[in-house]
């Protein structure tokens, strides 16, 4: 974790306004965050991609759930969590020479826990035996919670090889935006619980008392006592593991506040993602996190604002009829130029903009009213298309690079 | 399945909601809970992830555990697996938990962190026991999105696996039963014609019927956009784009119709890009499984006009 030394300390130059591309050149960790559905992935792919293309830096896009086509953009086809380097073919696919290097790696939930534990474990039979607990499968495949904490896990490990000049995290689609903020603290109080302690006193000889004994009593008419005996097993087996669990899960806790970390919120205009992602923006502010920027994603573009094209679009369509018998002679002769069939069309499109400028006039309010205020505050428009390739990303990458 | 015919959606006593983030699965689940209702059922629609948002979608004030009716016939509830957990104790194991809640949740909260799948089969429980004992017609579940769907709906089994004796296990037999059984039990996948989401229905159905026995009912895609014009019309569409006779439409019309022009085609390729995936859509989804389709909505603002316009499409779809 190599920190850089400040140059040109005499120098008081007025600093300019912040944009994506000084956040990306001065921060080592950005990690996009956001509601499901707005596009966090690619945008933080075309940062990434940004970066290594303007910043010859060494770039890591670490990404969680990547389409598929984009996957293979990326060289990630079946390459799981190894870090790998996105060739340079693609990049002359795409037109462009970086200038530093951009890789790519996907977050295997399971193998990133697997090798969590063999990193942990005491001695490989320790290993061995957690590997194998069928509830240690269950609580590392199975169930949701676990990828909160394993990515920012897998984050802090890679971070602390000092391999990457930065490194851009995708999240994982969390049942809550903040859970894989929390992910770390709520492992750590759970290694340190009471509770677990008193769990993990082998089942049978339990020191009941008075606090511990509804507890008991509840789990075990519930649970029953063989499921409650596993659990206790497991924990057993876990317990040469807390303490550097506990002390793991703080310094990921710690990675995260640090100055050199810095958050991406995505979002659309669309009333929902955006109250969202307004929420998270806020708990960053208030957890002391830093709130780099925040990306609007699939804007609607602003042709579809102006009062004067709906006054042109009614026009159309209120006198779509007229209109067609004066355009039918320029439009030509057969099909081309029969009036019925123009007329159509110009209802149809004049309908299509006014629908269309329902949902711009939306999204222009929303924006209006953003109730948070980033250091860069970002506007990707529409694309048509799909982006699947190093020049959609560049497409994207540029609108946002300010 | 095999040759049983699907049991209709509206048909069905307990469905299960949910969809990739972002595609519209609350809206669906709550037009589906309303239109259930239109229909003379009684319906309860139950949150899941408790967010709250779920009583904006009939403008009716914050649910809580207990459910309350929002719109004649139909009542809502967020879920709270502490709630459930209590109740449950109450009602089935007699154990009443009258104050010292605090200790008791902060045991149950340790306890679903270390038990795998107790959180989920409270939440399941608790659906099921509604569904079996408290008289609704349809109880609507808007639930977990995709990616959290198959530890919800799997639970039961996972339990079963792990747990051999106990109260839960022989609660879970029961809940088995239930989510197995096609005439009462289904799941509903909501998708938008996008590339993600597509593909995300398409793995979800064959996780589905690999890792759970719920039966994917339905697939909803939501946001179509409608098709501007065949062929023919787009052949005039593009002849009236060319300069001389826009130059001209904008002399008629006194303005620029070029934005209007190009706000078409914007809507024509978004269309068409799309249709590509609704084609690999229904390529990936068992030909038995229906696919019903709601239009985009070009509204001004969510809220119960909304909601009761989507359930009008899907009423429509549905053939009432």
């Amino acid at each position: 974790m190599a920190s850089r030394a400040p140059k040109d300390k005499a120098k008081v130059t007025p600093v300019p306004a912040p944009t994506m591309d000084s956040l990306l050149a001065t921060k080592e960790i950005v990690v996009a965050c956001g509601p499901g559905g707005v596009g966090k992935t690619t945008t933080a792919a075309a940062s990434a991609l940004m970066a290594a293309v303007n910043h010859g830096s060494k770039v890591l896009v670490l990404t969680v759930d990547p389409a598929k086509r984009l996957a293979t953009a990326l060289g990630l086809d079946g390459i799981g969590n190894t870090e790998h380097r996105v060739p340079d073919s693609a990049f002359e696919a795409a037109g462009v020479k970086p200038r530093g290097e951009l890789w790519a790696a996907m977050l295997d939930t399971k193998e990133s826990w697997d090798s969590l534990i063999a990193h942990h474990a005491p001695d490989e039979q320790t290993r061995d035996e957690i590997l194998a607990n069928p509830l240690y499968q269950n609580i590392s495949g199975r169930f949701i919670q676990s990828h909160d904490y394993i990515a920012m896990e897998r984050l802090y490990e890679i971070h602390s090889t000092a391999e990457y000049d930065l490194i851009v995290v995708d999240t994982p689609p969390t049942r809550n935006a903040l859970d894989f903020l929390d992910a770390p603290e709520r492992l750590a109080d759970f290694f340190s619980s009471r509770l677990l302690r008193w769990l993990i006193v082998p089942y049978r000889s339990k020191l009941v008392n008075v606090a511990t004994k509804p507890f008991y009593q509840i789990s075990d008419r519930i649970l029953g006592t063989e499921f409650m005996s596993d659990i206790s097993e497991f924990f057993i087996l876990f317990q040469t593991m807390y303490d550097g669990f506990v002390e793991r899960s703080q310094a990921v806790g710690r990675l995260l506040s640090d100055r050199r970390t810095t958050f991406v919120v995505v979002s659309t205009l669309e009333a929902t993602p955006l109250r969202e992602a307004e929420f998270f923006a806020e708990q960053l502010t208030e957890r002391k996190l830093h709130l780099g920027a925040i990306v609007l994603n699939k804007v609607l573009p602003d042709y579809l604002q102006g009062r004067a094209g709906a006054k042109v679009a009614e026009a159309m369509k209120d006198r779509a009829e007229d209109l067609a018998a004066e355009l039918a002679p320029t439009l030509g002769t057969g099909a081309l130029g029969d009036p019925a069939q123009i007329a159509r069309v110009l209802t149809e499109v004049a309908e299509s903009y006014l629908n269309f400028q329902v949902v711009a006039l939306r999204e222009m309010e929303e924006r209006a009213t953003l109730a948070v205020a980033p250091d860069v505050l970002a506007t990707v428009p529409f694309f048509d298309t799909d982006i699947y390739d190093l020049s959609g990303l560049l497409r994207l990458g540029e609108q946002i690079w300010g | 399945m095999g040759a049983d015919p699907m049991t209709p959606l509206l048909e069905r006593k307990l469905v299960f909601v949910t969809g990739k983030g972002g595609t519209g699965k609350t809206t669906v689940a709550s037009a589906l809970a309303l239109l259930a209702a239109s229909r003379g059922k009684k319906v309860l629609i139950c949150e899941i992830d408790g967010k709250g948002e779920l009583a904006g979608y009939y403008e009716a004030p914050p649910t809580g555990f207990k459910e309350r009716e929002v719109q004649p016939g139909l009542f809502a509830m967020t879920m709270n697996t502490e709630a459930a957990l209590r109740e449950y104790l109450k009602l089935q194991l007699r154990i009443p938990i009258v104050g010292r809640i605090g200790p008791v949740a902060k045991a149950f909260d340790f306890l679903a962190t270390a038990a795998p799948g107790v959180r989920e089969i409270l939440t399941v429980g608790k659906l099921c026991f509604e569904v079996r004992d408290n008289g609704w017609d349809m109880v609507v579940v808007d639930a977990p999105a995709s990616g959290h769907i198959i530890g919800q709906l799997a639970a039961p089994q996972a339990v079963n696996g792990l747990v051999k004796v106990g109260l839960i296990r022989t609660q879970t037999d029961w809940m088995l039963e239930m989510l197995s059984d096609p005439a009462i039990t289904g799941l509903v996948a909501v998708c938008t014609p996008e590339e993600m989401p597509v593909t995300e229905t398409i793995e979800l159905a064959v996780r589905v019927r690999e890792e759970t026995t719920v039966q994917l009912a339905g697939v909803i895609v939501n946001r179509v956009l409608p098709e501007l014009f065949g062929r023919q019309e787009e052949a005039v569409f593009d002849a009236l784009a060319a300069p001389g006779a826009l130059a001209e439409l904008d002399a008629l019309v006194d303005g620029d119709a070029a934005p209007v022009l190009e706000a078409a085609r914007l809507a024509v390729t978004m269309r068409r890009t799309r249709s590509t995936h609704l084609e690999r859509l229904r390529e990936g989804i068992d030909p038995e499984v229906p696919l019903l389709y709601l239009p985009f909505l070009f509204a001004r603002s969510h809220g119960l006009r909304a909601t009761r316009q989507v359930a009008a499409s899907l009423g429509e779809e549905l053939g009432y």
